[in-house]
């Protein structure tokens, strides 16, 4: 990706148009990206508001188009905004769990000139992957990736990567061979929104990890005239924190399906934002001149250890999602750094979860699945100690 | 695969090329990803068109530089892209 110089931060471009069109989804994976407060967004954009949000951001350097949610399946106009969006020059992609597809979806969708599509996988297996899911949907999920590549889409296959399921790793990566997947993300779990809650159930051990990633290099090495595997390690195991969606304000725009606009997907917890919306504003001032997309941006609003430190410049004091959750504040460093005061803290969940996984009693508590009913009784109770 | 100057090429469909106004460059779009290409590189991969030979591309962009003599520069460059896959043999 371009690489915008952080302190001439009124050059950075939106150049990642990320389109969450509908928090809706017949999915329930526990450990969603979507915000635990989902079931308050209600009032989604118009098909006409859609349109023009991707003009304006088209016109302000956006390339790349994601149509996400939730599941975008869901929105009937999908293909509308497919189409829109290939003639304003967008390359397109569909980020999706393949529930709500069909063969003729899928023709419709190359008419429109849908550039890619991104499929999700739970599990290598039919139990695992519908339990994770919550929802019977593996059998049809394989289905569709074999359509995708009938029609001659490159195809991204994306698994989510936990306690529950890293250890299967070797048989997730032969699914994706077989499958003929041009690329596949093995993207550990995040724990933000939903997996911050089943942390517990989520975060993997140490050994689990090291064997993954040892697979991981194996299959990249064996296939990597065919097939792309991209292997991201969760923080929590890290010394240095990530340099968090390359930067505040720096590429990325989310749009939420109320119209809100955020930095990041995740950044609808922060405290202190005003969730510029696209019905009120146009993509150009929310981008350079609102308060929310100039509150990270740069370095200037850092604190001590990041103000000082010589690091700062590349990775940007990590994320502020993990920040605030993590130590209360958004504007300390993100406590996968080592600098950070809060540091030996997150490596005391990290052990304390290492210490119980396996336990019988331990590994039997319940996931709490990613849906309305759930969204409504969290967001109800909720502090952000108790999450 | 060798590239001789008789071969023709083409983008692979994964990938597109496409001039970009705002980054005032021609730039390789892929799924979840961009690379902004450099003037000559920009010169070169707008010419593979599944219908030019590498020595068509190769006068072409010669007459774009004022003849310079771009034989070599050409033939490197369209041997690393495509070994990143982004085009292949018509």
């Amino acid at each position: 990706m371009a690489t915008a110089g952080s302190e001439l931060s009124n050059q950075s471009q939106p150049l990642w148009l990320l389109a969450e069109l509908t928090y809706r989804c017949p999915l329930q994976c526990p450990y969603c990206s979507n915000p635990v407060e989902m079931a308050k967004y209600k009032n989604e954009l118009s098909t006409e508001d859609w349109i023009r949000v991707m003009q304006q951001s088209r016109k302000m350097g956006a390339t790349q188009l994601g149509f996400s949610g939730g599941e975008p399946l869901v929105r009937k106009d999908l293909e509308i905004l497919i189409k829109e969006a290939r003639s304003l020059g967008y390359y397109t992609n569909l980020i999706t769990s393949g529930v709500g597809m069909d063969e003729s979806r899928i023709v419709a969708f190359k008419e429109a000139g849908l550039d890619h599509i991104q499929i999700s996988f739970q599990a290598s297996n039919e139990e695992l992957n519908n339990y994770i899911g919550g929802t019977k949907s593996f059998q049809h999920k394989y289905e569709m990736a074999r359509l995708v590549k009938k029609y001659e889409y490159p195809m991204v296959l994306n698994i989510v990567l936990h306690r529950k399921n890293v250890s299967q790793i070797k048989d997730i990566l032969d699914m994706t061979v077989d499958l003929n997947a041009d690329y596949v993300e093995l993207a550990s779990t995040q724990y933000y929104g939903w997996s911050r809650v089943n942390i517990d159930q989520l975060l993997p051990t140490k050994e689990q990890l090291m064997h993954a990633e040892s697979i991981a290099r194996e299959y990249q090495e064996k296939m990597k005239d065919k097939m792309k595997i991209i292997y991201v390690i969760p923080d929590y195991f890290e010394n240095r924190p990530k340099k968090c969606m390359n930067g505040w304000g720096n590429i990325f725009l989310t749009i939420a399906p109320d119209g809100s606009a955020l930095p990041c997907h995740a950044a609808g917890q922060l405290p202190g934002l005003q969730f510029p919306n696209v019905r009120d504003h146009n993509v150009d001032w929310i981008w350079n001149d609102s308060p929310d997309f100039n509150k990270f941006r740069g370095t200037s609003w850092m604190k001590e250890p990041c103000s000082s430190c010589d690091e700062k410049h590349k990775d940007l004091g990590g994320c502020r999602c993990q920040a605030y959750m993590l130590t209360g504040d958004a504007t300390n460093a993100d406590p996968v750094c080592d600098k950070s005061p809060f540091h030996e803290k997150l490596h005391g969940d990290v052990e304390r979860i290492a210490k119980l996984s396996g336990n019988k009693e331990f590994e039997s508590k319940p996931l709490i699945f990613r849906n309305m009913k759930n969204s409504k009784e969290i967001s109800n109770k909720k502090t952000p100690e108790s999450v | 695969m060798e590239l001789k100057n008789e071969t023709i090429l083409e983008i692979v469909p994964t990938f597109r090329v496409q001039w970009e106004e705002v980054q005032n460059c021609y730039v390789v779009l892929y799924p979840e990803g961009m690379v902004k290409l450099s003037q000559s590189a920009g010169e070169i991969m707008k010419r593979v068109d599944g219908k030019k030979s590498i020595s068509d591309i190769i006068m072409d962009v010669s007459a774009t530089f004022d003849g310079a003599d771009v034989n070599e520069d050409v033939m490197k460059f369209l041997e690393v892209v495509y070994g990143n896959g982004w085009i292949r043999v018509k």
